[in-house]
């Protein structure tokens, strides 16, 4: 029997979403547009024996994830804008220790304290690059209330599997949205969960080179007593100024997530079979591009949209056929044309895309993105 | 004495041998007091995560056959608050340093403390950034020389010790590498509170601090802190003047208090009784 609808915003489907997928840990610190995650979760996570904590500031609360993460609880923290810079030094932490965590940012218009309530997409770039260092990353961008709760489920899958950290970008037009959803039972759910390795704890190398580029990873306190540093390390995970091992497991970090992006990537294609003006959009801007891709089929112009639900790793392959596809690239994002760039690059269309852009805290108008595809 | 059969090898990793700190350095005695108490009490390896920050202190649990954490500067006290809020059945030690601690990470220091959870805090104090070269830290005495005070510091110190005793920690010891007996019973003390506990060890630096100084050897800087190093006994005998620059160990704070992650277990149980109270009515 279908659950019964519910109405919701996206921090709250984000929230349950997290529940559903096994979250018991969540640590925060009190940012709009993402409190409401927190407080949700604040409520929730005791009555299924999870637990949750807001810390001092954003910095402690991703120190706090990747340490439950690490003794084996999936946890996840939740910022926004000015909480995520704040973040990025451990984030870049569990990326080279390789613990999974999901952090999600709900963008708001920046940079420093911006627009605290408004909504931006300004930080898809801080997702890549915002900590220092090469490293891999997976960023997912939802467009509905139900899809940020699938996507949540999601990331925290991702996260298992690749043994990183997973970026969850929501805007504040997503998290405060009230949708209709029908949520999935339980049972419905891929849940992915940490496996105890067969190795015996006195052979287990925690950075093994694995042939799939994931060692397998154990909790602390399961009797591996292993080292984690955020230092670079060789296979048994501590510190090594060996060139040699020091390029083999950075390279093999990076590969980790490229090899695997096929499996990792999705996108939505919507009404690209005939498209001769195509539309790249995500999160919610995806929302106005498919009502203005509607807008012009009714002109008679044959337009189509290109919806990434994962933003990184950049999904080249699909873009690139998309600008083999169609005469016309239209890129619409709440920024000034982060995305685009990265839309000319792989579709080969080097100052060609037409990019529709709004910085000032609105949401980009279908008619905008329609002025652009005519 | 009991204390001093203690097989070091069966807690050390050995084939990370030579450690990194230099000759003279007070470090290694506290390495080997943790060891005796953590031996003495009987924990095992398994249940032990030993977390630290950045800096010479902390590179203590790549020694230690326990579960090691070796985390970002400042941080050390945020990674540790997860792993024991997540699984509070794990004995938590911190491994930190004056700088990591009290500078870059002091907002963790103070809030760990007032929530009272449930970590045993030893922190290295040498007065200095050791592993950089010599900056000044916010635990070098005033007047005194770091790479980054060439003129003398003009800061006063912190006292660290009474900050955590402000902030509210259930147990708090000041010792000295000098007084190895007394470090031996602190660190016994706090692994066994339950609760925010700290030891802060005053332990010398001769490389970075003694030598921007011209404090001598690390023979003369070790006898610099010994007779600076003085009880709290002998201090109620003293005159504000004569205590001007000495370093007053004991036992400052032992009290009991509610500690976090009991309190929290206990918010489950309330919350799930009511669910349940309302499921059945």
């Amino acid at each position: 029997m279908k659950k019964q609808a519910q109405v919701m915003t996206g921090n709250e489907s984000c929230a349950l979403g997290a529940i559903a997928a096994g979250c018991r840990f969540f640590a925060g610190y009190p940012i709009t547009p993402s409190s409401e995650i927190a407080e949700i979760l604040s409520m929730e996570l005791p009555k299924v024996g999870g637990k949750y904590i807001q810390m001092e500031d954003e910095i402690a609360a991703m120190g706090a994830i990747i340490g439950a993460s690490l003794v084996g609880v999936k946890a996840m923290t939740a910022t926004s804008g000015p909480g995520f810079s704040l973040k990025q030094e451990n984030i870049g932490y569990a990326c080279i220790a390789e613990i999974p965590c999901v952090v999600v940012n709900v963008m708001r218009g920046g940079p420093s304290t911006g627009l605290p309530t408004l909504p931006s997409q300004m930080d898809v770039m801080q997702a890549r690059w915002g900590t220092h260092g090469d490293h891999p990353i997976i960023a997912l961008v939802p467009n509905s209330v139900r899809e940020v709760y699938d996507l949540t489920v999601r990331a925290f899958n991702l996260s298992e599997i690749y043994r990183t950290p997973v970026i969850m970008l929501l805007d504040e037009i997503l998290a405060h949205v009230n949708e209709k959803v029908h949520l999935p039972e339980l049972s419905e759910l891929k849940i992915v969960n940490r496996t105890l390795a067969a190795t015996h704890p006195e052979k287990y190398l925690p950075y093994e080179h694995v042939e799939s580029d994931i060692p397998p990873f154990i909790s602390f306190g399961e009797g591996y007593r292993f080292h984690v540093t955020g230092l670079c390390h060789d296979q048994t995970g501590f510190p090594t100024n060996y060139s040699v091992e020091i390029d083999r497991q950075l390279r093999r970090l990076n590969r980790k997530i490229d090899r695997y992006k096929d499996h990792i990537i999705e996108v939505e294609q919507f009404l690209m079979d005939d498209a001769e003006v195509g539309v790249f959009a995500y999160g919610s801007v995806a929302r106005s591009a498919r009502r203005a891709v509607l807008m012009a089929r009714e002109r008679g112009i044959k337009a189509g949209l290109l919806r990434p639900l994962v933003i990184w790793p950049f999904p080249e392959k699909q873009v690139e056929a998309f600008g083999k596809k169609v005469a016309k690239i239209v890129v619409a994002e709440m920024n000034l044309g982060q995305i685009a760039h990265e839309v000319e690059w792989a579709a080969n269309r080097k100052g060609e895309v037409h990019k529709v852009n709004r910085i000032d805290g609105e949401p980009i108008h279908p008619d905008q993105i329609l002025e652009a595809i005519l | 004495m009991a204390s001093y059969s203690t097989q070091y090898d069966k807690y050390l990793r050995l084939d990370k041998y030579p450690l990194i700190w230099c000759p003279g350095c007070g470090d290694g005695i506290i390495l080997k007091s943790i060891l005796r108490s953590v031996d003495k009490l009987g924990y095992d390896k398994d249940n032990i995560v030993m977390v630290s920050g950045i800096g010479c202190s902390s590179r203590t649990p790549g020694y230690v056959d326990f579960n090691t954490l070796h985390t970002t500067h400042g941080r050390a006290l945020a990674f540790a608050t997860g792993v024991k809020l997540a699984k509070p059945e794990l004995k938590v030690i911190v491994i930190t340093g004056d700088g990591d601690a009290t500078a870059i990470g002091g907002n963790h220091f103070i809030h760990a403390a007032r929530r009272n959870i449930d970590l045993t805090v030893i922190i290295y104090n040498n007065f200095i950034y050791g592993m950089t070269g010599g900056q000044v830290s916010p635990t070098t005495p005033s007047g005194r020389f770091a790479s980054t005070a060439p003129f003398g510091n003009l800061e006063p110190t912190f006292n660290i010790s009474g900050l955590a005793q402000a902030a509210g920690a259930s147990f708090v010891a000041r010792s000295s590498v000098t007084q190895v007996r007394m470090l031996d019973k602190y660190i016994e003390m706090a692994l066994q509170k339950k609760g925010f506990s700290l030891v802060e060890v005053m332990t010398p630096c001769p490389t970075a601090y003694g030598r921007r100084n011209r404090m001598g050897t690390g023979l003369a800087l070790m006898e610099w802190l010994k007779e600076n190093t003085i009880t709290q006994a002998k201090a109620a005998t003293m005159t504000e003047e004569e205590l001007n620059g000495k370093i007053v160990t004991g036992i400052l704070v032992d009290r009991e208090k509610p500690e976090y992650t009991e309190q929290y277990l206990k918010l489950i149980e309330r919350v799930q009784a009511s669910q349940k109270e309302r499921a059945h009515s």
